[in-house]
């Protein structure tokens, strides 16, 4: 087997798993707070997508600079979803939180189709054809900005949630919630500024992926599921093991392409997601939960 | 309780004639209501009773559907046939899943998201299978005769399809009424006191998958000859996972009347916008209707809209009950 070939694979896995690893921080944040799984998370991302893509082609401004807007606007959105339906099931059984979050899901994915149809797009940005040879390994520049950018942004969520005070709220929330109560912290508050910065997170992991794959409106189901895999590797509610995690996965996923068709890969990770929720359900580095 | 048989058995007369004045375009309305209540029951007897959640139950429709075709098209196995070989198929699969999920304490979300990644897996697998059509899928040849479970017309898949659903109906108002029933919503409300009072949760959480994924099935061969056409991800897909489950969590789920009242508030729904969305390029609509809905149910009526429909009706069919509970409350009074 060609090494260079195989080193190839391993770097583009790891840059595509900084992605995968943003996507699965937000799911990882809105689980540690609330402990509630979003299994709408996928097609927030979609909608992150969309929005860098219409300011793409209506503005012609880059995804790149338009990411903070497509956050923000995605910040709303998992704002408003909190404030709305979430915190009215916080104390419902597990069992019945799943289905209010799958119906924001299909109701997200189905106004995309709607608005917007189910062709594929993919809009030709600046960069996104762009490559770059390091001796003989091939490196797309749209891919590598992308892992680089969601590094950035991963390390800003741990800074905002450790220095600021809203983060330490948040984290105060997350280990204790009756405790934060009773030292004044607004709950509800922090949920929904929870839900928002982990909806923020993958709205932005959308935008740096639009250069990187045709986008549409069915797209979402597999991100939520590829996070969800992320995220129980890494251990729900750790977010460290959650940027790991989609790491890990990533390469996997790369070198699956080894010995299965690109279309099989999936059934590795789901494959590797079954073996760990079977073997190691607190995750390969054991979240503090 | 008399009269709650009249209202039943009017009822069901009512909708037997209902193809004496029917036109065919609105029995095959009849006839995806029917369908989906039978499926949405069917997976109420997991989820419904036992509680543990399934967002992968387009996997033994699917199975169903696949395996009754299979054979009807290499070995000539007439599908009424076919199907049971299906239900035994998805039993296996249901069978395999919970040892992996009960066995190994995979509870909640866990479970869900099993169940999401065992559909997913064979749906990829069925997309890479040469013998199961692979991407294309499989179309059916179109050959009526009551063997081959193919009919002109929709006046037979009316009649099957409402078989369907009184049997499933029949066969949960069984279980409710056993053992087995009971232990299940023991299970539901609280499995660790459940095994603590030596009920055997394994084997019956075992029982009630093994139990839902054959009842699924049955409604693929239904569904596979009903449509004449068969796709991995429309068959197996996460998509028609949440649509099978949407409807009893509308109805009520845990009850028999849900599935089949959320199936005749949503299937006409879905059927209709359908018909006249889609042409205007609004296909998306109704499953954004859909899922609104269930949210709102979800968040102001957790136990279905079946609750709201039974006080309603209950003075009228059980004035026994009624006027029971009035006496208690007089005598509560003094």
């Amino acid at each position: 087997m060609d090494p260079h070939y195989l080193l190839q694979l391993a770097i583009q896995g790891i840059l595509l798993g900084g992605l995968y690893g943003l996507i699965a921080v937000g799911l990882s944040l809105i689980f540690g707070v609330m402990g509630i799984i979003n299994f709408a998370h996928g097609q927030m991302m979609v909608m992150g997508m969309y929005v860098s893509y219409w300011i793409f082609v209506l503005l012609g401004i880059d995804p790149y600079l338009s990411l903070i807007v497509v956050a923000a606007v995605i910040f709303v959105l998992g704002y408003l979803v909190q404030a709305t339906v979430v915190n009215r099931i916080l104390d419902y059984p597990e069992a019945m939180q799943v289905l209010p979050l799958v119906a924001v899901g299909l109701v997200l994915e189905n106004t995309a189709l709607l608005l917007w149809g189910p062709d594929y797009r993919s809009p030709q940005t600046a960069l996104s054809l762009e490559t770059l040879w390091i001796g003989p390994v091939m490196i797309d520049v749209s891919r590598l900005i992308a892992f680089v950018l969601a590094i950035l942004i991963t390390t800003g969520i741990f800074v905002f949630l450790k220095k600021t005070r809203t983060g330490k709220r948040i984290r105060a929330a997350s280990d204790n919630r009756m405790g934060a109560i009773l030292v004044g912290i607004n709950v509800n508050r922090i949920n929904n500024a929870s839900f928002g910065l982990g909806a923020a997170a993958t709205g932005a992991a959308g935008a740096l992926l639009l250069p990187l794959m045709p986008l549409s409106p069915h797209m979402g189901h597999d991100f939520t599921l590829t996070a969800f895999i992320v995220v129980i590797l890494g251990g729900m509610g750790n977010l460290i093991g959650a940027l790991a995690g989609g790491l890990i996965l990533g390469v996997a996923e790369s070198l699956s392409a080894l010995f299965l068709p690109a279309t099989l890969k999936q059934v590795v990770s789901f494959s590797i997601l079954i073996i760990i929720m079977l073997f190691r359900p607190q995750g390969l580095f054991a979240g503090k939960k | 309780m008399t009269r709650l048989y009249l209202f039943l058995a009017v009822l069901f007369a009512v909708l037997m004639a209902l193809p004496l004045v029917l036109g065919n375009y609105v029995l095959g309305i009849f006839v995806m209501v029917y369908f989906w209540a039978y499926v949405g029951q069917s997976w109420n007897v997991l989820t419904g009773y036992t509680g543990h959640i399934s967002l992968g139950h387009a996997l033994y429709l699917g199975v169903g559907a696949y395996a009754t075709t299979y054979f009807a098209q290499n070995f000539g196995l007439s599908p009424w046939i076919g199907m049971f070989l299906g239900g035994f198929i998805a039993s296996a699969i249901g069978l395999f899943l919970g040892f992996l999920g009960f066995r190994f304490g995979m509870r909640g979300v866990y479970f869900v998201i099993l169940t999401i990644a065992f559909a997913e897996i064979t749906r990829l697998i069925v997309s890479h299978m040469e013998a199961l059509g692979s991407f294309t899928g499989i179309f059916l040849d179109f050959d009526p005769s009551f063997l081959h479970f193919q009919f002109r017309g929709n006046v037979p898949y009316y009649y099957i399809s409402f078989g369907f659903m009184v049997v499933s109906m029949v066969v949960v108002r069984t279980i409710e009424r056993s053992r087995l029933g009971r232990f299940m919503v023991a299970i539901r409300e609280n499995e660790e006191a459940a095994q603590a009072l030596g009920v055997n949760t394994f084997k019956y959480n075992m029982l009630a998958i093994a139990i839902s994924a054959y009842m699924t099935a049955l409604a693929g061969a239904f569904y596979a000859n009903y449509i004449f056409y068969l796709h991995p991800n429309s068959m197996f897909g996460m998509a028609t996972s949440i649509e099978l489950i949407l409807r009893p969590i509308v109805g009520g789920l845990g009850t028999i009347f849900g599935p089949v009242l959320g199936s005749f508030i949503l299937s006409p729904l879905s059927e209709i916008s359908r018909a006249y969305f889609s042409k205007g390029g609004l296909e998306g609509l109704h499953l954004i209707l859909y899922g609104v809905v269930a949210i709102l149910v979800v968040l102001f009526m957790p136990k279905g809209v079946i609750v709201y429909v039974t006080k309603m009706l209950n003075p009228i069919l059980k004035p026994e009950t009624a006027r029971q509970g009035k006496r208690g409350d007089d005598a509560d009074g003094r």
